[in-house]
């Protein structure tokens, strides 16, 4: 194993040999005819899924397919955030999973994802607003999550950048959660692939789903741009395309597709030490290594598959920007982008069995499919491996819409738009 | 994105409100699959990525309720109509 990790003495080693022994952190091959599981999406969930389906549930022929390069699509579009500070239990369970997992990814890819805990700070504006956020911090300590209620003094200190004297939503207070943080996102990508590659995961790319081979109700494998190949399960993990795929097996979701811009300006020296979440807008926004400002707001609010958006939420998430951070209206806008999210019909995602046995679904994750990452893996990796539902993922059904029990965290109601 | 509203011409994206997909019709309460219906009708979407026709109001201009029919591809608009013709015709449908 000596040359593939990475350590200190491999460092020193290879700088003795002048770098010349690096390898490839995957293989690039071409599919085989049969695999025991098959993964559809090479984002970073389903390499995670790929990964745990190898070290957990010691599956060895499996095939991750992906019809672009891996992590083209929103693992490098999103803004980086890791936390677990939701409400209702079902969420506060499966997220504070993953908060956990990656405090110990590092050790367990051994890759450098650039975990960072640098603490996540939601502002509140208004006594209602500061009750609820209680409520909220009450619940995730009722699980074990941390979670601490900040003052205007804690603010001037913690980030003097920000205004607390807004005229229009002057800022009372906040909800902290310290362990939330940012993760450096292509490296997730690439972390989960060397490592999944290692056990024996095929990572084909290039490589397009155009159907699924069923065989009565049963799935009998899928065939792709680069010919059919058989399997008796398959994992789909492309969200932002969830509805296209599974509308390929027959299937409609309880989905729409929509459009989530994200920004970054110009490198500066620290400025944004935490993760700082507006409470009077959905603004959000946090500080690369590199010095750039990270920041992102609402979706677009109709239907797309484009991976760009429109100006007046450019506009919007602007405006919030310099409410929050006068100083920032100082700043050069260096590129903005869009990525294609699946909006659920009640802000949760899902991650369950469908109507054809052997098929798996893995979709809806909203604006927050990145910090879900490797529980997402997880569930998803144990759903195929043994065909139930991972105790954590549980709720996550998709029979949910029908039954009535919808995990929607902000009680908006199945209005995608709005989430 | 600019939409070429019936009465107020070419208008900013800005001015409009999407509520989603048109082609979604209110089922029959009093039929006897009536629940499963309204579980489809409720929760479940084609989204296609594609020629999409959607339910959008002029929020900020004359408050007319519209029939967008656009590429969700590339943006492209391919059709504005009024919804209330596009009621009027289902109902003629009906009748």
């Amino acid at each position: 194993m000596f040359h593939r990790e990475y350590s200190i003495l491999r460092l020193v080693v290879e700088a003795a040999r002048g770098h010349r022994d690096w390898r490839p952190l995957w293989r690039h091959g071409a599919p085989q005819s049969a695999y025991d599981a098959i993964i559809v999406g090479g984002g970073a969930h389903g390499l995670a899924a790929a990964y745990y389906l190898a070290r957990e549930y010691g599956m060895r022929k499996v095939a991750l397919l992906e019809r672009s390069w891996i992590g083209s699509g929103n693992a490098g579009r999103n803004t980086t955030i890791i936390r677990s500070n939701y409400l209702l239990p079902a969420n506060t369970r499966f997220y504070e999973w993953s908060l956990k997992l990656w405090e110990g990814l590092e050790r367990a890819l051994n890759y450098n994802v650039m975990v960072s805990q640098r603490g996540l700070v939601n502002l509140f504006h208004s006594g209602a607003h500061r009750d609820a956020f209680i409520r909220r911090g009450n619940a995730m300590r009722l699980m074990g999550i941390d979670a601490e209620l900040l003052d205007r003094a804690d603010l001037r200190r913690l980030c003097p950048a920000i205004d607390l004297d807004n005229a229009r939503f002057p800022i009372l207070g906040a909800l902290a959660q310290p362990r939330g943080g940012t993760v450096r996102h292509d490296a997730v990508v690439w972390g989960y692939a060397r490592a999944a590659d290692h056990l024996g995961v095929d990572i084909i790319q290039d490589c397009e789903v155009t159907g699924f081979l069923v065989n009565g109700s049963r799935i009998d494998g899928v065939t792709t741009s680069r010919g059919r190949i058989r399997s008796p399960r398959v994992g789909l993990a492309v969200a932002g395309h969830s509805s296209r795929l599974a509308k390929l097996a027959g299937l409609r979701l309880p989905i729409e597709s929509h459009v989530l811009q994200a920004f970054v300006t110009e490198g500066v020296k620290p400025l944004v030490h935490n993760v700082v979440s507006f409470g009077a807008e959905h603004f959000f926004i946090n500080q690369s290594d590199k010095g750039g400002l990270v920041f992102s707001g609402d979706i677009d609010g109709y239907n797309s598959y484009a991976q760009r958006g429109n100006l007046p939420i450019v506009e919007q998430v602007c405006e919030s920007a310099v409410a929050l951070m006068p100083a920032l209206g100082r700043l050069r806008i260096l590129r903005s982008w869009g990525g294609v999210v699946d909006m659920s019909m009640d802000s949760s995602p899902i991650i369950d069995k469908t109507a054809i046995d052997g098929l798996y679904l893995n979709a809806g994750w909203c604006y927050g499919g990145f910090k879900a990452t490797p529980a997402s893996g997880w569930s998803l990796a144990h759903l195929i491996a043994t065909g139930e539902s991972h105790p954590l993922a549980r709720d996550y059904r998709l029979d949910r819409f029908a039954t009535g029990r919808l995990i929607d965290e902000r009680g908006i109601g199945p209005f995608p738009a709005r989430h | 994105m600019r939409i070429p509203c019936p009465f107020c011409g070419e208008r900013d994206l800005s001015e409009f409100e999407f509520l989603g997909d048109a082609a979604l019709q209110r089922p029959d309460p009093t039929a006897p699959e009536a629940l499963e219906r309204f579980v489809d009708y409720v929760y479940l979407r084609d989204n296609p990525q594609g020629i999409h026709s959607e339910l959008c109001q002029h929020r900020y201009g004359c408050r007319s309720w519209l029939v967008v029919e656009r590429d969700t591809g590339t943006h492209d608009i391919a059709s504005v109509r009024l919804a209330a013709d596009r009621s009027a015709c289902v109902s003629a449908e009906v009748a």
